[in-house]
């Protein structure tokens, strides 16, 4: 998981920690994580909800700038300041997305991971079973023999579902401490850059 | 495929990192006067003719572009202090930390946008040139000593470009190597011609070649 922060010296950590607050540096955060990690994380309620409000309220106002006639300069620098918040959510959203679409049928039978989604992503993974479902039994498992026509199955003797692609949690991923840490595991000295196991990094994490 | 994984949705693209790095401060120097900005991502200003102001990397080139300001390169940028880096970089094989994470990022937009403003350009940027090659060049020794056997990598103070790079390297590579090299005995294949039982080899399994 690709944490970040900068570690060069106390100001800029102080600084660092100081604009990490806001919304936008929040949610960056997030979206490097959902990049990094093999599976779907849990979506950002509050934040995005939080974040969708300042959008709305931003673009209003640029519109209500435009009208009056402002300094075009100042408008077009909003702009740019709200299309960069978008990109990142867009970006934020549509990374889920692939991972559900890669393993919905997991995603839907894990109630850890299904509680993981938000109320949308909930909606458009259950259309997504249902269409696929849909296609693969017209295509396929209908002309298939009786045993072998299950979705989630390869055939009815088999003990799990074994048709259900899972994501492989023992990828390896790479992390940056954000201090000084002794060396931990196998390599000896400081360690700065490193990389684990994924199933590893549920123990250490942050996010 | 060996090791496959979804990579493609773990990297990022160049332009990415380059979105990430623009958020970094730096000094501009404006010449205009504008009122604060007050921005989802935070707020900037005022702006004040001949006022060193902080703002982000991505809103200074913005200003830059239009004439608006001009930008102070940050001090690392400096002929002495890269010449600096530079040979404590060939002096050791540990990589120096001096350079900011996004230093390769930040040089190459004020390069873009702000060649201007940049004192002896022309000699800066061959050094970050140098510089770059050399990080990289050891980067890759270090990759060089993967066996069957690694679990981590560690690497000290990499820049975010140069982890870029590497990232899915080395997470094939890394899972390649867990998957074929399993702890059981493997025999060498290069014995296969030998009719005695063979003595097992208790080296890291080589890479099949195709």
């Amino acid at each position: 998981m690709a944490s970040s922060s900068g570690n060069e010296g106390d100001s800029m950590e102080d600084y660092e920690a100081l604009i990490s607050t806001t919304d936008v540096e929040l949610l960056k955060r997030a979206w490097r994580n959902e990049k990094a990690a093999p599976e779907v994380l849990r979506f950002e309620f509050q934040l995005i909800s939080r974040l969708r409000e300042q959008i709305e309220l931003m673009e209003e106002t640029i519109q209500d700038k435009s009208t009056a006639a402002t300094d075009p300069l100042s408008l077009s620098l909003y702009q740019m300041d709200l299309d960069r918040t978008l990109f990142l959510l867009r970006s934020y959203l549509r990374i889920r997305i692939q991972k559900i679409e890669k393993y919905m049928f997991h995603i839907r039978k894990t109630n850890e991971l299904w509680n993981r989604l938000s109320k949308d992503e909930k909606e458009f993974t259950n259309a997504c079973i249902e269409d696929l479902k849909q296609h693969l039994e017209e295509s396929v498992l209908s002309k298939l023999p009786e045993n072998y026509q299950s979705v989630l199955k390869q055939s009815v003797t088999s003990g799990e579902d074994d048709m259900v692609p899972e994501p492989q949690l023992d990828t390896f991923v790479l992390c940056r401490s954000k201090e000084y840490l002794t060396g931990i595991q196998l390599e000896d000295g400081p360690v700065d850059d490193r990389q684990f196991p994924y199933s590893c990094m549920n123990l250490f994490c942050s996010v | 495929m060996a090791g496959q994984t979804n990579h493609e949705l773990s990297l990022f693209s160049a332009e990415e990192l380059e979105f990430i790095a623009e958020d970094e401060t730096v000094d501009i120097v404006p010449n205009l006067k504008m009122g604060p900005l007050n921005f989802i991502s935070g707020d900037f200003g005022p702006f004040t003719p001949q006022i060193v102001t902080q703002v982000p990397l991505w809103l200074a080139i913005a200003l830059k572009k239009r004439g608006k300001c001009s930008i102070r390169p940050p001090q690392w940028m400096s002929v002495e202090k890269l010449t600096q880096v530079f040979e404590a970089e060939r002096e050791s094989q540990e990589m120096s930390d001096q350079l900011p994470f996004h230093y390769v990022e930040i040089s190459r937009l004020l390069f873009d946008h702000a060649r201007d403003n940049i004192p002896d350009v022309h000699m800066v940027r061959p050094l970050i040139e140098d510089i770059r090659n050399l990080r990289f060049h050891k980067v890759q020794t270090d990759l060089e000593a993967f066996n069957g056997r690694t679990i981590a990598v560690k690497i000290k103070n990499l820049s975010a470009m140069e982890v870029n790079i590497v990232r899915p390297f080395i997470g094939r590579a890394l899972q390649a190597f867990y998957k074929h090299d399993s702890p059981e005995l493997i025999p060498d294949p290069e014995r296969v011609s030998d009719r005695r039982p063979q003595d097992v080899n208790n080296a890291p399994r080589r890479q099949l070649r195709r």
